[in-house]
């Protein structure tokens, strides 16, 4: 038999229903396997690099094993008594770090929020309690989600890619991504607000779903941009997703933007195939398009091994019976990385208002003369350099003289992007898809410091593809379709219409099981080797 | 000569919505008289990751005041957010409505004392949350949040006030319809109903409008009609000493009672409103807004109308028995039981039961007395069963046991005694009780009679019929 902990989600939990394993069981090997493999927890401490940090993943921030093991050992109890448990009953789990939970340190990976236990959890986490999933930690992201790479936390040291230990395992969900990725768990609950679940899931080779605005509810979650945020799984299989996405849908009345549309059930509607699934590409997932230095638009193209495989994928998809309609348009795509930037650091600026060093958190010891004195040092010394850039840009960006200018405009923008998929998805229209493959990202995972340090535009375009799902609100799901050359997880998207996340689940599980003896998929991760 | 001043006065008014819960979570809204900080949640305190909900209830209320004051109703309004940072705002921003409020425009009819009408034009009408509480104590200052997300409908009128009298009257007559209408405590002790004014003055027969100046922190009306008119008499001694009126800001000091600058020409801040992304636009149905209409009473101006056309009241009556709608409707109720003379309803109410209710401080709905047994108390006076001042003890009688007026009638023998004999029994013990007043009256002192009908309804507890005790007596005294 595999190992426990390679097991998916799915395959642990049907074992603690049959007893055949015991919650407790699955969950001392979790841990041991973060013992194994993870090195120490990122922390707040002055950061002095050791050798033997470079050989290990760093996702974790937080294991929580007390009260993982009391959960684990209330499901072995209720399994052995016979009575109803959840879905998820005996399945550990990690959360990245703005999930509240109730008496549980929540960081966001910031100073601002030191010493600080919220005293309640999130939905999504109170949901998968009720379903019996064992939360047993927390990990690491980017300092309030900010980034796409998780070199932004203020808790060293960061995440690696447990692919290739030099790299960076994406972001801002990298914790979880790569937690996944090397074992630590088969399920990790991430955020995205514009690829923050897809591209570590694409940088990690395994399967990130960023469900539609309104599916899944945002309540006790810490906010980066609230009319984009949206929480999801990420697993190493995408049924995994489709088990989880089931347990953390619906509407709940403490978060306004979520909907009364009934949820599907994923899992079961995997087995429906994809015959007949009209499935676009659009030119404009094919190439970056930016401004250059005369203001025009101008397009580079992308990796060329990562171009390929979206017509390879397209190839299979039509073997296995769906349409493929090319040239489908989504000319606004180029707006998205500027209007992103605006309307995401605005509401980034106001949602870190409330950090403001009194109520929760950091707080400065100096001597202060007033209370803007205090909060000026509190926020100065709790905020990091991410965080003030964004604090900054969205103060700026958000003056009433510019708001025509900047939010205005960025807001039409995000309509325009919106009607991409209305035209394309339209069943009345000239397209009439279901889904659209694109790229996960422009390139593959890249080298720690080059986030900042490199002008590649495949680096700093790298979420325009992940972007206009956030703007229109739209689901995605980015899922492995093999390794580049030098041996990186490269990832594929299929994003659908709203609530139409059983869809694209089916796609991304058809691509899956005709895929399963593929070569690559021998290959692991190198820490698991 | 000296030069004649307009005054012009634009009033905004922050209004507390009687709500249960609070306008985004489900803590208790009213909190005065609890311990600071102790309704208060994770959503109103702002920690990290929590989300508003809208309270229907304050969309309710806040609609049925745009309705009483004739503004265009959004259907579709917006909530956004105004960014500032202090102590007291825990999210960082308040909530509130910017360019697309739940209400706009309309206008609000009032009547000064004398009876003029003044119509006062509406600008706009928003909902907000309210922020917290900030309390210096030397160097530390407290924050109490329990106020934090308390609903409130800001109102903003047009400059058409011309006195301080208007903008006293406006508040009183405002603050009567949000009791009337059932929104709002309106008490402005306890802030439920707040206050700044926008003060300018124009000589008479200007166009233009002078330069305004605000006054902030008015809390009770009486304040207002003084701030207001120092303002004005402030403004009109410095034109004519030559300056000119700067745009201040000012603070009415209440424990000084006087006006205090609080800083010159508003330093235009930044608020750099954006849509609030956590709430969905406010959606107002068809439906929805019919069932209001249809909930909305008549209103106080349009009772007192009907008091004085249908109903055949004096203006003074119609006013005093309009003041709030308990009133307004236990008045309706005893008239439409008693079905008679309405005028002779309004004086019971505006002598006994008003005079109960100012005496005890307690309101008209809070009484043990009923429409029943009022209208049951004039009837017994109509129909002679007791006197006048029987009735008026009686309603003192009934509110104080509870007991329904017939009962109390018969338990002490209330009833007047018409049996000659007794009355007969008693005015000639009086008259032999007493025959140095019988003969002052002998002597000609006549208006003596009516000290003698006073002793006898007196032994008889006011029970004779004292037109019955009178002609007795006369004969007696006549007699000897």
């Amino acid at each position: 038999m595999t190992e426990l902990i390679e097991l998916s989600a799915v395959e642990q939990a049907a074992l603690i229903r049959e007893k055949k394993i015991s919650s407790v069981e699955l969950l001392e090997a979790t841990l041991a396997q973060v013992e194994k493999v993870d090195g120490r927890s990122g922390s707040l401490e002055p950061y002095v690099e050791q050798p033997e940090d470079l050989e290990k993943v760093h996702a974790f921030l937080l294991i929580v094993r007390d009260h993982a093991m009391a959960k684990a050992k209330e499901v072995d109890r209720k399994i052995a008594a016979g009575e109803p448990v959840g879905a998820l009953a005996g399945v550990p789990y990690s959360a990245k770090d703005v999930y509240c939970t109730k008496g549980i340190r929540t960081t966001a990976a910031s100073r601002i929020l030191e010493g600080w236990k919220p005293p309640y959890s999130s939905t999504v986490i109170e949901k998968m309690d009720q379903a019996d999933a064992v939360l047993f930690g927390k990990v690491n992201l980017d300092e309030f989600t900010f980034g796409g790479t998780t070199e932004t936390t203020a808790f060293k040291p960061t995440v690696r890619n447990p692919w290739a230990l030099d790299r960076v395992p994406g972001g801002s969900s990298g914790g979880s991504a790569a937690a996944v990725s090397a074992c630590e768990g088969a399920i990790s609950l991430g955020t995205d607000t514009g690829g923050s679940i897809r591209e570590p899931a694409a940088f990690t080779g395994i399967v990130g779903l960023k469900p539609t605005y309104g599916r899944v509810s945002r309540y006790g979650v810490i906010p980066f941009a609230s009319s984009m945020d949206t929480m999801g799984p990420l697993t190493r299989t995408v049924s995994d997703s489709a088990f989880v996405l089931k347990e953390i849908a619906g509407f709940d009345p403490r978060d306004n933007t979520t909907v009364r549309v009934p949820v599907d059930d994923y899992l079961a509607d995997l087995q429906k195939g994809i015959k007949g699934l009209r499935i676009g590409i659009s030119p404009d997932y094919l190439k970056i398009t930016y401004l250059d230095d005369q203001g025009n638009y101008a397009s580079a193209p992308v990796d060329p091994e990562i171009e390929a495989s979206v017509w390879k994928a397209a190839d299979l998809f039509r073997d296995l019976g769906a349409e493929i309609i090319e040239d489908v348009p989504m000319s606004n795509t180029k707006y998205s990385v500027p209007a992103y930037f605006v309307i995401s650091r605005i509401e980034a600026y106001s949602n870190l208002q409330r950090f403001d060093g009194l109520k929760y958190g950091h707080t400065t010891q100096q001597s202060v003369k007033d209370m803007y004195d205090l909060y000026y040092k509190s926020r100065g010394e709790g905020f990091g350099y991410q965080a003030k850039l964004r604090l900054l840009t969205g103060m700026f960006a958000s003056q009433e003289k510019f708001y025509e200018k900047y939010y205005r405009r960025a807001q039409r923008a995000r309509a325009l992007m919106r009607r991409d998929f209305d035209e394309a998805f339209n069943p009345q229209g000239k397209y009439r898809i279901d889904a659209i493959l694109t790229p996960s990202t422009p390139s593959p995972a890249f080298r720690f410091g080059d986030a900042v340090a490199s002008d590649s535009l495949l680096i700093q375009f790298a979420d325009q593809f992940t972007t206009p799902m956030n703007f229109a609100g739209t689901p995605g799901i980015s899922f492995p379709c093999g390794l580049s050359s030098s041996g990186l997880p490269i990832g594929l998207q299929i994003t659908g219409y709203d609530y139409c996340e059983s869809k694209i689940l089916r796609a991304a599980f058809a691509y899956e099981q005709a895929t399963l003896d593929a070569d690559w998929r021998k290959i692991k991760p190198v820490v698991l080797r | 000569m000296t030069q004649e001043y307009i005054a012009t006065i634009g009033l905004e008014t922050h209004i507390q919505l009687n709500t249960n819960t609070k306008a985004f979570c489900s803590c208790k809204a009213d909190s005065w008289g609890d311990a600071p900080n102790t309704n208060i949640c994770p959503i109103c305190t702002g920690q990290p990751g929590a989300l508003p909900s809208t309270n229907q209830a304050m969309v309710e209320k806040a609609l049925m005041l745009c309705l009483a004051m004739n503004s265009d109703i959004n259907m579709d309004s917006f909530f956004d957010r105004k960014n500032y940072l202090y102590a007291d705002l825990p999210g960082g921003y308040q909530v509130t409505q910017n360019d697309r409020s739940i209400g706009r425009g309309g206008y609000f009819d009032f009547l000064m004392d004398d009876g003029r009408e003044v119509r006062c034009h509406i600008h706009n009408l928003h909902m907000e949350e309210d922020a917290g509480k900030t309390k210096n104590e030397g160097n530390i200052r407290l924050i109490d949040m329990n106020r934090c997300g308390v609903p409130l409908v800001e109102m903003v009128t047009m400059p058409d006030l011309h006195s301080a009298d208007e903008a006293a009257t406006y508040l009183t007559r405002l603050r009567q319809l949000l009791r009337w209408l059932g929104i709002s405590e309106a008490n402005m002790e306890k802030a439920h109903l707040r206050c700044d004014a926008n003060v300018s003055i124009a000589p008479k027969g200007s166009t233009e409008l002078g330069k305004k100046c605000e006054i902030k922190n008015i809390n009770s009306i009486e304040a207002v009609r003084m701030a207001i008119n120092y303002e004005i008499e402030r403004q009109i001694r410095e034109i004519n000493a030559g300056n000119k009126i700067e745009q201040w800001t000012i603070e009415w000091d209440n424990d000084t009672q006087e006006l205090r600058k609080m800083r010159s020409k508003e330093t235009a801040a930044d608020y750099r409103y954006f849509r609030e992304p956590n709430l969905m636009p406010v959606h107002i149905s068809e439906e929805f807004l019919e069932s209001i209409k249809n909930k909305m009473p008549e209103l106080p101006i349009q009772r007192r109308e009907r008091f004085i056309s249908e109903m055949g009241l004096p203006s003074y009556d119609a006013t005093v028995l309009t003041a709030d709608r308990d009133t307004s409707d236990f008045f309706e109720a005893v008239c439409n039981i008693y079905d008679g003379d309405n005028k002779r309803v309004s004086n019971w109410m505006m002598n006994e039961v008003l005079r109960i209710t100012n005496e005890t401080g307690c309101a008209v709905s809070e009484l043990k007395i009923t429409a029943q047994d009022l209208a049951d108390i004039i009837h017994m006076v109509d129909q002679k069963t007791i006197n006048t001042t029987t009735g008026k003890n009686l309603v003192d009688m009934v509110q104080s046991s509870g007991k329904r007026p017939q009962l109390l009638v018969e338990e002490h023998g209330l009833g007047l005694v018409s049996d000659d004999s007794a009355i007969r029994a008693m005015c000639t013990k009086i008259v032999s009780d007493n025959p140095k007043e019988a003969a002052s009256y002998r002597n000609g002192k006549e208006s003596l009679i009516g000290w003698f009908v006073g002793q006898v309804m007196r032994e008889m507890r006011g029970k004779a019929d004292p037109e019955k005790a009178k002609a007795i007596l006369l004969e007696l005294l006549k007699a000897d």
